[in-house]
């Protein structure tokens, strides 16, 4: 299954709380896309993500501070 | 609304949520935990406190007394409410830290007639107590129904922490079969309390019951906690279940009688 949660306009640490609540929603396995558009989020949800043991798959700039992380649920 | 929490709950307990070790799935068991609070003073201000603060659901909130001046000095939840019942008072500063928590306030003492009643409905019990007969009666009814609680209590500078889980665990009487003889230790209001101390042993009971109610790290099960707040000195005592213990070993007691929580505590 693949995901999406839009996280535009939140600001850390509530970008790796929504995340985290939204991969508690989703089997193991499954893909979550979050977009972000506040900069330290791209290097704090990334990390937190990964001290729990999920898998990073891609974080990529899609505009003008805007960015698109990729998580697979461990 | 994430996985059933709203935008308010996301940010009032982030904290929490970040936690591996409690995470959303933990939070939720807190919203739906209930615990009975005995004691809204000493022990139950930093009881109620963090057990609100936390988001247990469901907090039942016993005391008969009201709050006097004399109460200020540690019981930091009553502020402006001199004269109220303690219960009513608590519920009001539990209402202003989190509207999450449904706040039951029973305005009567503990006793042999209620206390079975009572704790049939929560998960765990907070003993806040300050006297040895309604001790007695929490640890022998918490028994009878196979309820966990948590034991506090203080004296001077000094006191204790034990978490009492019926049947795992030993109980309190496995520990103290009975009350010290009447008049041999003096009272909190004759012996003095210094006032932090109460705030530092219920907020190590809040911890444990926070624990327990979540199923995380290790709990005082079997081991009495003494604190030494005047020499700042910790440590533990290890206690094991006593096969003759009248409550929990030989079950010699099948109900609450009310003769066995006078002065003494003796069951027999």
């Amino acid at each position: 299954m693949r995901e999406k949660l839009d996280l535009r306009g939140e600001v850390c640490p509530f970008t790796f709380v929504k995340t985290k609540l939204k991969l508690e929603t989703l089997n193991s396995g499954d893909i979550l896309e979050v977009y972000l558009d506040y900069e330290p989020a791209t290097r704090n949800v990334p990390r937190s993500l990964k001290a729990e043991g999920h898998e990073v798959l891609e974080l990529k700039q899609i505009g003008d501070g805007e960015w698109l992380l990729k998580v697979r649920k461990a | 609304m994430i996985a059933g929490f709203t935008e308010e709950q996301i940010r009032r307990y982030a904290r929490h949520i970040i936690l591996p070790e409690v995470g959303g799935e933990g939070q939720k068991k807190l919203l739906k935990s209930k615990v009975l609070c005995v004691g809204a003073g000493g022990l139950g201000s930093p009881i109620i406190q963090y057990l609100a603060a936390a988001g247990v659901g469901t907090l039942g909130i016993i005391d008969d007394d009201v709050v006097d001046l004399s109460n200020l000095q540690r019981q930091t939840i009553h502020a402006g409410n001199l004269g109220r019942n303690k219960a009513v008072s608590a519920k009001e500063f539990v209402e202003r830290l989190n509207p999450d928590v449904e706040v039951i306030t029973y305005t009567e003492k503990l006793s042999p007639d209620n206390v079975r009643d009572l704790i049939k409905g929560y998960d765990m019990i907070a003993d806040g107590t300050d006297n040895f007969p309604t001790r007695y009666l929490i640890n022998d009814a918490c028994v009878l129904e196979n309820k966990p609680f948590s034991h506090g209590s203080i004296f001077r500078f000094e006191g204790q922490i034990m978490t009492i889980v019926p049947n795992e665990g030993p109980c309190y009487r496995c520990v103290f079969e009975h009350a010290p003889p009447e008049g041999m230790v003096p009272s909190c209001q004759e012996a003095g309390v210094f006032g932090v101390l109460p705030g530092l042993v219920g907020s190590i009971q809040a911890t444990e019951i926070i624990k327990y109610l979540l199923g995380i790290g290790d709990i005082l099960k079997g081991r009495m906690l003494y604190i030494d707040t005047l020499n700042m000195d910790f440590f533990e005592i290890k206690v094991k279940k006593n096969p003759d213990c009248p409550m929990c070993g030989k079950r010699v007691i099948d109900d609450i009688h009310p003769e066995n929580y006078q002065e003494s505590c003796r069951l027999w």
